[in-house]
C-alpha cells in the first residue's frame, strides 16, 4: 500500500517505538515565543538539564508586544517582564533570538516560512496552536503544549500517537473575490470546529496546488480551527522556488538535492486515508463567520441561521446572544466599527497588497478605526518599499508594528467590549479579541471592502 | 503541581455547554505570568466575573450549591489556542478530573502531562452525568483509572473510557514524559547520524 505525504515525513522521524504503540518523533525544528516557553526553561533549570539541540531552537517576541512604538520599553509591566525573560533565557541558554528590534522580528508563523527556516518535509513544533501554518510546505508542524516545550528543549522528541489521516480535496475554479481564506472558512464551516479532531489533514487538489505559497499558509494555518493537529500541502515546483534563496536554505548542491528529496514526498496514487471529502471551487464564496467559533461560517451575502448543524441549540443562542445578532437577520448592511488586518493567517505581503489594491483612492468610513499590522519587520519593510504604507495612510488606516495584536489581544490592541471587528485573523472565541468583543472573521478583502462601507458588505462592486 | 492519579471519587460541577474553548478557559491578557502557579484564580474569568471584577451570579462556578474536584462539561471540550494555562487554571482551581464527550486534541494532551484527567464518555452518559448533578449536587462519580471507569456512584451506571497504555502508567506511577525521553539519549543520537539531514 502506498505512503501519504503524511506517513512518508512521520517515518522519516521516529526515533523508536515505546510500549504500547507510543512513538518518540524526532524534532527538526522548534520556534518559540515570550509567552509558551518561559515556564520549560524554568523547568529545565529546575532540574538541571541542558538544551539538546540549541541550534534547532529559533526565539521571537511576538504574542505580548506592542505595535506602536516598539523602540520603546514596553509599558505594561508583566508583558515588558515576559519579554525581557525571553531574552534572558534566549541569552542563558544559547537559543538564536530574533527579538523587538530586529530586522527578523516577527510572528513566528511568519518570520519562519520568509528566513527559510521552514522547509519541506521537516517536523516543526512550537508552543502555539497556528504551528500548523508552516504545513503549507509539505512539513508536519503543529502546536504543543509547554511541557512538550520542555520535552523538546531537553530531547528534540515527542512522544506521539500517531494520529489518523484525512484528504481534503477542493477542485474547480474559484470564482472571483474567492481568497484561500474562504477556502478555509469554507471547509471549516462544511467539517465544524471539531470535524477535524484526531486527524492530520492533507488539502489536495488543484485550487491548492495553483495557490500561491502565502495562500497555502493562510488554509494551512487554520488547520487547527476544525480540530486537525495539523494541515499539509505536497511540496511542487511552487513550494520549491519560495524556498530557494532565502536565508536559511540549503544553498547550491545541496538545495538541489533537498529539492528532488521534497518533491518525492507527495502521496502515492494507492495510498489510503482514513477519511476524505471533496468540495467544488465553484460552490465557495466570499465567507464570513456568524458565531462564536470558526465553524460558524456563511457566505457574506447570507442571512444569519436558525440553528448550527453541528452544536447544540443551547450552544448556539448562547453565540447569537454573545454576538448580538438574529436568526435570519442579513450579515450585509450590518455596521461595524473596527476592521484588523493582520495575524498569522492574514498578515503577509500579499495580503497588505491586496488590502491595498481594494482601498486605494478610496478612504475608510468614518465610523471604523481600521488597522493594519504586518506579519512581521520584514513585511513591514516590503510594504513600506512598494509604498503600501501611503496608500494605506490616504485611505485613513493605519500601518503598525509587527505582532499578533488584535488576534488575542494580548497586548494594548482591544476591540472594545460590545463592538464589532472585521478581522482577517483566525478565531472568533468569545473576548478573543478583548472582553466583549465581538469578532466577524473573513478574508482580507472582505475586512478592506467593510472599512470602506462602515458596514459588512459585498465585494462585487470592488473587483475588477 | 505533579503527583499522580489512581482514583478519585467527588462532586462535580457542571458546565453544559459545549465547544468550550481555551480562550474561555483562561482568555490570553492572564498569559503573562512567568511560572505555573496562581491560574486557577482567573479560571473563566470572563464567565465567573464581570468588568469590575464582581461574580457574577448566573455562573455555576459563583454557585455555592455546586463544588467538587470533577468538571464536566460539553462535546468539544478545550478547543483553540495550545496554551497549557488552561490545564494549569483547571487544575490549580482545584479540579483533579474533567469529563466530556470529546476533548480537543491538544488540550487532552496538556491535561495529561499535569496529571489532569480528561475522561470521555459517550454523549448520552454524558447527558445522564449532567443531568444528576444539576438535580442533585450531592452526586458523586467515581473515577478508577487502573480499570479505566467512570461511575455514578448513585446509581452504578457504569462506562469505561480510552487512555494512551503509556499516560496512564505516568499518571498511576508520577512518572513523566522527560525522564523517559532522556533516558533515550542514544537512540536519538544514532537517529540523527542517520536521519535526513536539514
Amino acid at each position: 500500500m502506498g505512503k501519504t505525504l503524511f506517513d512518508k515525513v512521520w517515518d522519516a522521524h521516529v526515533v523508536t517505538t515505546a510500549e504500547g504503540g507510543i512513538e518518540i518523533l524526532y524534532i527538526d525544528k522548534h520556534l518559540i515565543h515570550e509567552v509558551t516557553s518561559p515556564q520549560a526553561f524554568a523547568e529545565l533549570e529546575e532540574r538541571g538539564i541542558k538544551l539538546f539541540r540549541a541550534n534547532k531552537i529559533v526565539a521571537t517576541a511576538d504574542h505580548n508586544v506592542p505595535t506602536i512604538d516598539q523602540h520603546l520599553p514596553i509599558k505594561d509591566d508583566l508583558s515588558r517582564f515576559q519579554v525581557n525573560k525571553l531574552t534572558e533565557n534566549c541569552a542563558k541558554f544559547g537559543v538564536e533570538l530574533y527579538g523587538l528590534g530586529h530586522q527578523y522580528q516577527g510572528i513566528v508563523h511568519v518570520i519562519g516560512p520568509e528566513l527559510g527556516i521552514t522547509q519541506p518535509g521537516m517536523t516543526i513544533v512550537c508552543g502555539d496552536s497556528h504551528t500548523s501554518t508552516h504545513g503549507a510546505f509539505g512539513s508536519i508542524a503543529f502546536g504543543i503544549g509547554t511541557s512538550q516545550v520542555a520535552m523538546v528543549m531537553a530531547s528534540q522528541c515527542l512522544l506521539q500517537q500517531k494520529p489518523k489521516k484525512m484528504r481534503i480535496n477542493v477542485n474547480g475554479q474559484l470564482k472571483a473575490g474567492v481568497l484561500p481564506k474562504d477556502v478555509v472558512l469554507y471547509i471549516i464551516a462544511k467539517l465544524s470546529a471539531n470535524g477535524g479532531t484526531g486527524y492530520f489533514v492533507e488539502f489536495a487538489g488543484n485550487v491548492f496546488r495553483e495557490m500561491s505559497m502565502e495562500g497555502r499558509m493562510t488554509v494551512c494555518n487554520m488547520s487547527i480551527e476544525m480540530g486537525a493537529r495539523g494541515g499539509m500541502i505536497a511540496p511542487d515546483d511552487i513550494t520549491v522556488e519560495y524556498v530557494r534563496g532565502r536565508e536559511f536554505a540549503p544553498k547550491g548542491e545541496a538545495f538541489k538535492k533537498a529539492a528532488a528529496y521534497w518533491k518525492s514526498l507527495a502521496t502515492d496514487a494507492d495510498a489510503v486515508f482514513d477519511a476524505e471529502y471533496s468540495y467544488s471551487a465553484e460552490d465557495i464564496e466570499p465567507m464570513i463567520t456568524y458565531g462564536t467559533n470558526p465553524g460558524m461560517g456563511i457566505k457574506v451575502t447570507d442571512a444569519v441561521p436558525s440553528e448550527d448543524a453541528f452544536s447544540g441549540q443551547e450552544s448556539f443562542n448562547k453565540a447569537l446572544a454573545y454576538m448580538g445578532l438574529e436568526a435570519g437577520e442579513s450579515m450585509i448592511g450590518k455596521q461595524i466599527n473596527y476592521v484588523f488586518i493582520g495575524s498569522c493567517t492574514n498578515s503577509r505581503i500579499e495580503d497588505l497588497r491586496l488590502a491595498a489594491q481594494v482601498v486605494k483612492g478610496h478612504k475608510k468610513a468614518d465610523n471604523v478605526h481600521a488597522f493594519i499590522v504586518p506579519g512581521s519587520k520584514q513585511v513591514e519593510a516590503q510594504a513600506k518599499a512598494e509604498g503600501l504604507d501611503r496608500i494605506f495612510e490616504e485611505a485613513g488606516f493605519q500601518l503598525r508594528e509587527p505582532g499578533c495584536s488584535a488576534c488575542l489581544a494580548m497586548n494594548d490592541d482591544k476591540i472594545p467590549a460590545g463592538e464589532y471587528c472585521v478581522s482577517t485573523s483566525n478565531r472568533n472565541f468569545e473576548g478573543r479579541q478583548g472582553p466583549g468583543a465581538r469578532t466577524f472573521l473573513a478574508s482580507p478583502l472582505v475586512a478592506a471592502v467593510a472599512a470602506l462601507e462602515g458596514k459588512i458588505a459585498d465585494v462585487k462592486p470592488y473587483l475588477n | 503541581m505533579k503527583k499522580e492519579f489512581k482514583e478519585l471519587t467527588a462532586t462535580a460541577v457542571p458546565l453544559p455547554i459545549e465547544n468550550i474553548d481555551t480562550d474561555q478557559i483562561i482568555p490570553a491578557r492572564f498569559l503573562k505570568a512567568t511560572s505555573r502557579e496562581g491560574f486557577g484564580d482567573n479560571l473563566f474569568r470572563d464567565w465567573r466575573f464581570d468588568a469590575q471584577g464582581n461574580p457574577k451570579a448566573d455562573f455555576i462556578l459563583n454557585d455555592n450549591r455546586y463544588s467538587g474536584k470533577i468538571l464536566v462539561a460539553g462535546r468539544n471540550f478545550g478547543c483553540g489556542s495550545s496554551r497549557e494555562h488552561a490545564a494549569w487554571s483547571i487544575h490549580d482551581f482545584g479540579f483533579k478530573v474533567v469529563v466530556s464527550s470529546f476533548f480537543a486534541d491538544i488540550f487532552k494532551g496538556n491535561a495529561l502531562n499535569n496529571f489532569l484527567l480528561p475522561v470521555q464518555v459517550s454523549e448520552e452518559f454524558l447527558q445522564e452525568i449532567l443531568a444528576a448533578v444539576i438535580a442533585n449536587p450531592a452526586t458523586e462519580l467515581k473515577i478508577d483509572l487502573p480499570s479505566q471507569t467512570i461511575t455514578l456512584v448513585e446509581t452504578g451506571k457504569s462506562e469505561s473510557f480510552a487512555i494512551d497504555g503509556y499516560k496512564k502508567m505516568c499518571l498511576i506511577n508520577g512518572f513523566d514524559d522527560i525522564d523517559f525521553l532522556l533516558s533515550l539519549k542514544d537512540k536519538i543520537e544514532s537517529y540523527e547520524q542517520q536521519a535526513v539531514k536539514f
